[in-house]
């Protein structure tokens, strides 16, 4: 008998978890709100569901209800990818090392 | 366009990156760096995703514009934003990834055809259970969010809010959403679904509402954790390992923050859920001590002359410097006690502020160096060989009534031993209790001086006096 390829993608998912553990353990305190803010970053790669749906409109009816909720999906995908990266960017510079600012 | 096989390949190349954008936070070094991996790791998925359907036709156009409009709207965001404001910041953004779930969820069940998921009320069994799942967990975050959006901002009290039958009311709605979701699967109907996402809506509001303030860093990290469940459903749904990569490091991500903010806080997970703390049992206690007991209070200039004659210096950060934005004075008087050649160190609890890190974020704000500032367990020991603590904004947290008192609400909680120090500052409006409800011993010790102003303007006049 063939494996359900969900087993496969249920494997990929516990493994990633296992790898989330341990490198999230491995985070130092002092960074844990660029983690935060990069997470959420991360996970707005869901926006390729976004553009699936949005894209699925025929050239007739480019907004259908559908692809509407694709569309604003996007958005709000985009102001979280852009506003998480550029946040976290923004907060990592400001972590300086005591010899940088001397002299 | 290129095959489905080819693009599952490159989102796995972006899921390896995104592994790599966290693995380079573990230092403040290769941080910009896995910051770099993050963002190439999104490139790709975009573009392959764009390349794997192939359409360019005006919606494609149209596509653009919207990932422009929100792009330029999170970047605005993300500039102008100050850093006292990162909690609710993060709020905001949670509740925008757990709508953009919704979202998507609802658009793979209007039209499963554009997802391979089978037709309109004959969608695949497996794909209708990711589906209800994705959309009712980042309904809860997404509602959720709000709340402590609204919370942390201060539109809405920071107080628990209570009421009878709460939690029956939770549990019920919670196992109406499962039962919903097995009727969902059987008859494909649209209703229940929208029923579903009503109910994770409601379920999403009612669990915050109860849990206080001071609990908000438990309540971030959960939140961020749903963010991530809620992404690795859809990411089952559409088959897309990226997501699913994706979805499981920032919920198991945001379920470790949670397990070390509770911890830092002696709780349990499921009591910060209950909420409620910190409500009922703060007006008896704090009355009979509050007359008793003799306060010795200073001003500015002793505070400056205690530090002056000190040969070491910690200080012990709260959420009432980021109230006070006192960040940037406090730095301008460590850097005049340095020119003393006072040694200056920070002490931070984990629970300090109301997200984790917070306060570490804003020092950094403050040009403070990172090695300069130290976690509990690494400063601990210190105090006891310390001249002067300045705690700036912090109360519970220092009080040691946690290893004291077995009666206590917060007895058990990790501390920091302020109070083994020769002297002890404390900065605070007034004596009134901090957010356990409890009075904080140290106000009382011989070797503790009150300084009751706003943190800012203390230490600026502190800094005056320094001179």
């Amino acid at each position: 008998m063939e494996i359900d390829p969900f087993i496969f993608r249920l494997s990929i998912f516990i493994l990633s978890i296992f790898v989330g553990y341990y490198v999230v353990w491995s985070v130092t305190p002092s960074l844990h709100t660029p983690l935060m803010s990069v997470t959420n970053a991360i996970s707005s790669v869901i926006i390729v569901g976004a553009i699936i749906a949005a894209l699925a409109g025929t050239s007739e009816s480019i907004f259908n209800t559908s692809s509407i909720f694709g569309f604003i999906a996007i958005i709000l995908a985009a102001i979280n990818i852009f506003g998480g990266f550029l946040v976290t960017h923004r907060m990592l510079q400001m972590y300086k090392k005591k010899k940088d600012k001397k002299k | 366009m290129i095959s489905a096989n080819l693009a599952a390949i490159f989102y796995l190349v972006s899921g390896i990156l995104f592994i790599l954008a966290l693995r380079g936070l573990s230092s403040p070094d290769t941080s910009r760096q896995g910051n770099y991996f993050g963002i190439a790791g999104m490139i790709i998925a975009i573009v392959v995703t764009f390349l794997s359907i192939g359409n360019f036709s005006t919606s494609l156009v149209y596509v653009i514009i919207f990932l422009t409009i929100g792009g330029a709207i999170g970047a605005y965001i993300a500039y102008k934003i100050p850093m006292t404001a990162m909690p609710e910041l993060v709020a905001g953004f949670h509740s925008l990834v757990g709508l953009a779930a919704v979202f998507v969820a609802i658009a793979a069940f209007l039209n499963p055809a554009a997802f391979n998921l089978g037709n309109v009320g004959d969608i695949k069994l497996a794909s209708l259970i990711e589906m209800s799942i994705g959309a009712a967990v980042g309904a809860i975050t997404f509602s959720g969010s709000i709340i402590a959006f609204l919370k942390l901002r201060g539109i809405m009290s920071g107080a628990p809010i209570t009421f009878s039958g709460q939690h029956i009311l939770n549990l019920i709605l919670g196992v109406s959403i499962f039962v919903l979701i097995f009727y969902l699967c059987k008859n494909q109907s649209t209703n229940i679904f929208w029923t579903v996402i009503t109910i994770s809506f409601l379920v999403g509001i009612l669990l915050i509402i109860p849990i206080g303030g001071a609990d908000m860093p438990v309540v971030i990290s959960m939140l961020n954790s749903y963010s991530g469940w809620a992404a690795a459903g859809i990411g089952f749904t559409l088959e897309n390992t990226a997501l699913i990569i994706t979805g499981a490091l920032v919920g198991s991500s945001g379920a470790i923050l949670s397990y070390i903010m509770c911890k830092a806080m002696n709780r349990s997970f499921v009591s910060v859920i209950l909420g409620g703390f910190g409500a009922e049992n703060s007006t008896d206690n704090k009355k009979e001590s509050k007359d008793q007991k003799p306060v010795k209070s200073g001003n500015a200039e002793d505070a400056a002359f205690l530090m002056k004659n000190a040969s070491s210096v910690i200080i012990v950060p709260g959420y009432g410097m980021a109230v006070a934005q006192a960040q940037h004075a406090l730095r301008e008087m460590v850097d005049k006690l340095k020119k003393n050649d006072i040694k200056v160190t920070y002490a931070i609890h984990p629970v300090a502020g109301r997200m984790p890190g917070h306060m570490n974020v804003l020092l950094a704000e403050a040009n403070v160096p990172y090695d300069e500032v130290f976690e509990l367990e690494d400063i601990n020991n210190d105090f006891a060989n310390s001249d002067v603590a300045f705690v700036i904004g912090a109360n519970d947290v220092t009080n040691p009534v946690a290893k004291t008192d077995p009666k206590s609400p917060i007895f058990g909680m990790p501390v920091l031993d302020v109070e083994k120090c020769k002297s002890v500052l404390f900065v605070k409006r007034s004596l009134s209790p901090g957010y356990a409800g409890i009075d904080n011993e140290l106000f009382y010790k011989d070797n503790t001086l009150m300084l009751f102003a706003d943190a800012k303007k203390m230490t600026e006049d502190i800094v005056k006096n320094l001179d």
